[in-house]
């Protein structure tokens, strides 16, 4: 589970107070705000990248508020993809695996494994410049699973995208989320979207989030390409 | 890219003749200079002895200054991009003392400065004042300012943001530069070296001042041009001028061919 408690956070006259957000384990959750209401630094403070002033950070009932990013089981995925200009695709899937030592063959593995559920088995030897938008947010999405995280935080990652790719990766989102078990936040500032993907929708406007909607678990598969 | 050739332009030729101009200009001062001179005198400064040292003199402590500015320009560029911090811009304007000072003024400053206690104390360990190590110094003060630029640009043009996913799959904050943003900053890496070398290959006013003219301890190609050209050996001058334009051009032509294949 994702919980973020009374978390407190300022940078000049910017403000976020007592904001408070759960997520229950397995579930996709959608969290909305327009442009600069501070839904990347809410994701910033969940990954460890900003040190709140105030609150707690938990993920999967463990207190990670003081826990360097490498050390939380998040995977992260922004906006843009953010690809490490100078590696493949498959240097990006095992970059994880290679911190951790893993040994050769395992790495090779989980490379090739992700790579077929993802479609990019393809790409493997390209770089970041040969990609399309899509498939830059397909390895993302890749470099993020590879070490198992509890918890996968996505960042606006159909936005850069046209309408076909979007639905496409919308379902692919829907359908790793749902096999890996996995915790989902995703921020976005389209309502349909959100209603696309979310089992659960929170609302970030004026330093409060409001629950908007809950669905049971399970349900929250109604990706379809016709989704409005 | 667009190939030139694709389409007459207006706007294409204006650009062209502008550049066209100016290389024809610097063309032709090269070969002015060329023609002034003979190959027999520049024969005759390849092999004098002095040249020789000069001209090893002024490659070793070019690149030894060159890689000291990286040294600095990496991770104070780095520093000045990816922060911010009260006074960030006073600190800004005092890297950048070295570029605006008359080149002459730096060589006092590293004189008068190894004048005082705490400059004495240095010179017990490795004497700078009219020696070797002052040229090294006396070029590094001016090339390492313009590497903090480039270095600073280079940084300010790639985003924060893979190094920071980098940091939530298992890097520390040093590694995820060290695997992730360095490699990215290859082609700005070489572009800071090359602009600090050739800096600090034609660095004349510190190292004339503080590091002096003593033939075959501190003299270099640039101040090897002064002393022929002060002694009334225009020919001399003109010749290791010409050995200058060479060196440069060669080591800086290798750099950049070096910084794009990576």
């Amino acid at each position: 589970m994702i919980h973020l408690d009374s978390i407190t956070w300022q940078a000049g006259a910017f403000r976020l107070e007592n904001l408070t957000l759960s997520v229950p384990t397995g579930r996709y959750a959608v969290l909305m705000g327009r442009t600069g209401c501070g839904k990347t630094t809410l994701v910033e403070i969940l990954c460890g990248l900003r040190r709140p002033q105030g609150g707690r950070v938990l993920i999967a009932d463990r207190d990670v508020t003081h826990e360097p990013p490498g050390e939380r089981g998040v995977g992260y995925v922004p906006q843009d993809g953010a690809m490490f200009p100078t590696m493949t695709v498959r240097e990006h899937l095992g970059f994880a695996l290679r911190l951790r030592r893993r040994p050769a063959d395992e790495i090779a593995r989980r490379v090739g494994q992700l790579a077929e559920e993802l479609g990019i088995a393809a790409l493997l030897d390209r770089k970041p410049q040969g990609l399309s938008g899509g498939e830059r947010q397909r390895v993302a999405l890749g470099r993020a699973l590879a070490a198992q995280p509890k918890v996968l935080v996505l960042d606006e990652p159909l936005s850069a995208l046209d309408e076909d790719l979007r639905d496409d990766l919308a379902v692919l989102l829907r359908r790793i989320q749902r096999e890996h078990g996995i915790t989902a936040l995703h921020i976005t500032h389209s309502r349909a979207e959100a209603l696309q993907l979310a089992d659960l929708m929170f609302r970030l406007a004026d330093g409060r989030i409001t629950e908007s909607l809950a669905r049971p678990s399970g349900t929250g598969d109604r990706v379809k390409s016709d989704t409005p | 890219m667009m190939a030139l050739s694709a389409r007459f332009s207006w706007f294409w030729c204006g650009i062209v003749l502008v550049t066209g101009l100016y290389l024809a200009f610097l063309l032709a001062l090269i070969v002015s200079t060329a023609t002034y001179t003979t190959a027999g005198h520049l024969w005759a400064e390849l092999r004098s002895g002095n040249i020789r040292f000069s001209i090893g003199l002024s490659l070793v402590s070019a690149t030894t200054s060159a890689l000291l500015a990286l040294f600095l320009a990496v991770p104070a560029g780095y520093l000045l991009s990816r922060t911010r911090f009260p006074g960030k811009t006073w600190l800004e304007a005092m890297l950048d003392i070295p570029i605006v000072l008359p080149p002459t003024v730096v060589g006092l400053c590293l004189l008068v400065f190894f004048q005082t206690p705490a400059g004495q104390m240095i010179e017990r360990f490795i004497s700078f004042t009219y020696t070797a190590a002052g040229v090294v110094l006396a070029q590094f003060v001016v090339s390492a300012a313009f590497a903090v630029r480039v270095m600073h640009g280079v940084f300010d043009h790639l985003s924060a943001r893979p190094e920071e996913v980098a940091m939530t799959l298992g890097c520390s904050r040093g590694r995820a530069v060290w695997l992730v943003t360095l490699p990215a900053a290859k082609r700005g890496i070489f572009a800071a070296f090359s602009l600090a070398w050739g800096r600090s290959l034609g660095e004349f006013g510190p190292v004339l001042v503080f590091a002096g003219i003593i033939r075959r301890k501190t003299e270099v190609l640039s101040t090897s041009i002064y002393l022929e050209y002060t002694s009334g050996h225009l020919e001399a001058a003109v010749a290791v001028s010409l050995l200058m334009v060479a060196l440069a051009m060669l080591v800086l032509v290798a750099v950049r061919t070096a910084g794009e294949k990576v």
